[in-house]
């Protein structure tokens, strides 16, 4: 049956044949090869788009959720409406207690404050953290250290500053480390600098100090500003997030159907949506390439439509000397599936190069807006099977058209 | 050889059917050279074709070698065509983008032959009609007698029963004309079975046997003397 693909004679004649319509044979190619082209291309942008955006979101903890206290508007065991909620240290160590799925909890004390260092002064957002926090939030650090357990036992005056903060605060070139800022009115060593990430919440210009010096400095107590719950990877953060929540009210006394006591936000929500874009820009792309495609292979068709008119005569010569309509539509299908394989095989190339290119171009560095463009090989060998029976298929129409002609009405023609 | 009988063909033109063929008896011995005349419109073309198998009639016996040609399937029909069957046409009808010697191989190569087979059997063909030399020509470098001596090549190489020539001579200057016939005639004379369709009066008295037509029925079957092409040349 298919002996006839290893015989040299039909591919003599696909060639045969090809010559003879050059110029039209690679017009229609060109099609079939833009519809892959435009695949791979658009396909690879769109993974590249999605890696980058898995990078940015890499550093922060995707499936995290924080959490913090509001005014009620429900009143509730005998508490009015409009109390001010603050969440403690024994909230955390209850929810992290209590709460399945919890891989961190980072409490967390802010507060905005002037900071001085001899004559210049900005001001930052000030941090109360734990060690933990570069855990959750991963910190670059440019220079020296993050905090660490013995800055929260001896409540160490030390601080952890931002790029920007340090921009504000100290000359160019010099070397924050060691050196002193006045928070407050109370002087904190530096002992380490970091950047700030493409997503950050809250200011870029922070400041982190241990937890504890916080509590100390502006007189906290137990309260903490809110907490940054971590889920781990098998477990639902919408979840961890209903479950804390509903913890927290029993706590703090608030009424389980008041919507203002405790306020939160869902990182992971916030990243499904980013990603649910990306999904549905990927979608986008799989239609318009697999339109351009199908437009491609109805040109190849269109082209064969015509040469098989073209060449009627000649395939009632070579039916009066003993073709038989199977050989005519054989040779004609192989024609169609080896002009859209060809196209597409070159497409394929091409929309590698195209990405080669994009990644030359944007995909170098830290900040790339597209990292590491590329289309799985499943999508190739699927576009290529398309390929291979949208030819086939599109290649019968001619096939079936030019042996419908008795081949006396074939020779007659002139 | 061949054996026609009460042959009936007509096309349908319209509401109304225009009849061809009337009743057409024939009967064709082996080794015959036949000329069918007739001018336009007498059925001439028609029967040809119906010969040939390229077309088929409404009603009647046609026999080819003692084989009942009827309601043949295309398929069947190219296999009969190809086994039987070597076609001259008046236009030449060669592949303009194959050469020669490809051309000539291409009922081969429908026979299933493989390449070198075909090559071989395709060049001593062409040899036999003088045009080994031209093998590696395409059709439109070759003159007009060269490539119907090509065709005739390619009819020839399937080791056809019977020759069918559609106006072999009709597209060519009477020089030529002669020399080709002076080749059918040689072929003939070899023993091949040769019928061929003409409105040439000097061509048809170059066969054995002039068969006439008017409006679908035979009005004159007679057999002649040859008169040889050699002379002309």
């Amino acid at each position: 049956m298919f002996r006839f693909l290893f015989d040299r004679d039909t591919w003599q004649e696909v060639f045969d044949s090809f010559n003879k319509n050059k110029l039209r044979s690679i017009l229609t190619m060109v099609g079939v090869w833009w519809g892959i082209l435009l695949l791979i291309g658009l396909l690879g942008s769109a993974r590249g788009l999605e890696n980058s955006f898995n990078r940015l979101f890499g550093n922060f903890a995707t499936n995290s959720v924080f959490i913090w206290g509001q005014t009620t508007s429900k009143p509730f065991k005998g508490f009015q409406e409009g109390r001010q909620i603050r969440l403690s240290l024994t909230d955390a160590k209850k929810v992290e207690e209590n709460v399945e799925g919890i891989e961190f909890l980072v409490p967390r004390n802010q507060n905005q404050a002037t900071v001085i260092r001899n004559f210049l002064s900005g001001t930052a957002q000030i941090s109360g953290d734990y060690p933990l926090l570069d855990k959750v939030q991963k910190k670059k650090l440019i220079n020296g250290r993050f905090l660490n357990q013995a800055d929260i036992d001896e409540r160490k005056k030390v601080a952890v500053i931002s790029e920007d903060t340090y921009k504000q605060l100290f000359e160019k070139d010099v070397n924050p480390i060691g050196e002193y800022i006045q928070i407050n009115d109370i002087n904190f060593k530096v002992i380490g600098m970091y950047e700030v990430g493409a997503i950050n919440i809250g200011s870029s210009t922070e400041i982190n100090i241990p937890f504890t010096t916080f509590q100390q400095i502006y007189n906290q107590g137990d309260q903490i500003g809110y907490m940054m719950i971590t889920g781990k990877p098998e477990y639902d953060i919408s979840q961890i997030e209903q479950d804390a929540k509903l913890l927290l009210k029993n706590l703090n006394n608030i009424h389980p159907d008041d919507k203002r006591g405790l306020a939160s936000r869902n990182l992971g929500t916030d990243f499904a949506r980013v990603t649910g874009f990306l999904t549905g820009m990927q979608f986008l792309t799989i239609f318009v390439g697999v339109a351009t495609l199908i437009a491609g292979v109805f040109a190849i068709g269109n082209i064969l439509l015509i040469t098989v008119r073209e060449r009627t005569k000649e395939i009632g010569v070579r039916r009066a000397l003993g073709a038989t309509p199977f050989e005519i539509k054989r040779q004609i299908v192989v024609e169609a599936v080896f002009l859209t394989l060809v196209a597409g095989l070159f497409g394929i190339i091409s929309g590698g190069w195209i990405l080669i290119g994009l990644d030359s171009a944007f995909g170098q560095g830290d900040d790339a807006v597209i990292v590491n463009a590329s289309v799985s090989i499943i999508v190739v060998f699927a576009a290529l099977t398309l390929l291979v029976i949208l030819g086939t298929l599109i290649g019968l129409i001619p096939a079936f058209k030019a042996t419908s002609i008795k081949p006396i009405e074939a020779l007659r023609e002139e | 050889m061949l054996q026609i009988k009460k042959l009936h063909k007509s096309y349908p033109i319209g509401n109304t059917s225009l009849h061809v063929l009337k009743g057409i008896d024939l009967s064709v011995e082996e080794g015959e050279m036949v000329a069918i005349m007739g001018s336009s419109g007498s059925g001439k073309s028609t029967l040809l074709n119906i010969i040939g198998m390229l077309d088929e009639a409404d009603s009647g016996e046609y026999i080819l070698d003692g084989l009942l040609i009827k309601n043949l399937t295309e398929k069947k029909a190219a296999v009969y065509r190809n086994k039987f069957l070597g076609f001259i046409f008046q236009s030449f009808n060669l592949i303009n983008y194959k050469n020669a010697l490809e051309n000539v191989a291409l009922p081969l190569y429908y026979q299933g032959l493989k390449r070198k087979e075909r090559q071989e059997l395709a060049t001593f063909h062409l040899e036999k009609v003088g045009l080994a030399n031209w093998a590696h020509h395409l059709p439109k470098e070759l003159s007009g007698g060269q490539k119907q001596r090509v065709a005739i090549a390619r009819a020839l190489a399937a080791n056809p029963k019977l020759l069918l020539a559609d106006e072999p001579t009709g597209a060519l200057d009477s020089t030529t004309s002669h020399e080709i016939m002076a080749f059918i005639q040689q072929l003939n004379d070899e023993g091949k079975t040769i019928l061929m369709v003409t409105h040439e009066e000097d061509i048809a008295n170059m066969c054995k046997r002039i068969v006439r037509l008017r409006d679908g029925v035979i009005i004159e079957d007679k057999k002649i003397n040859q008169v040889r092409a050699e002379h002309y040349v």
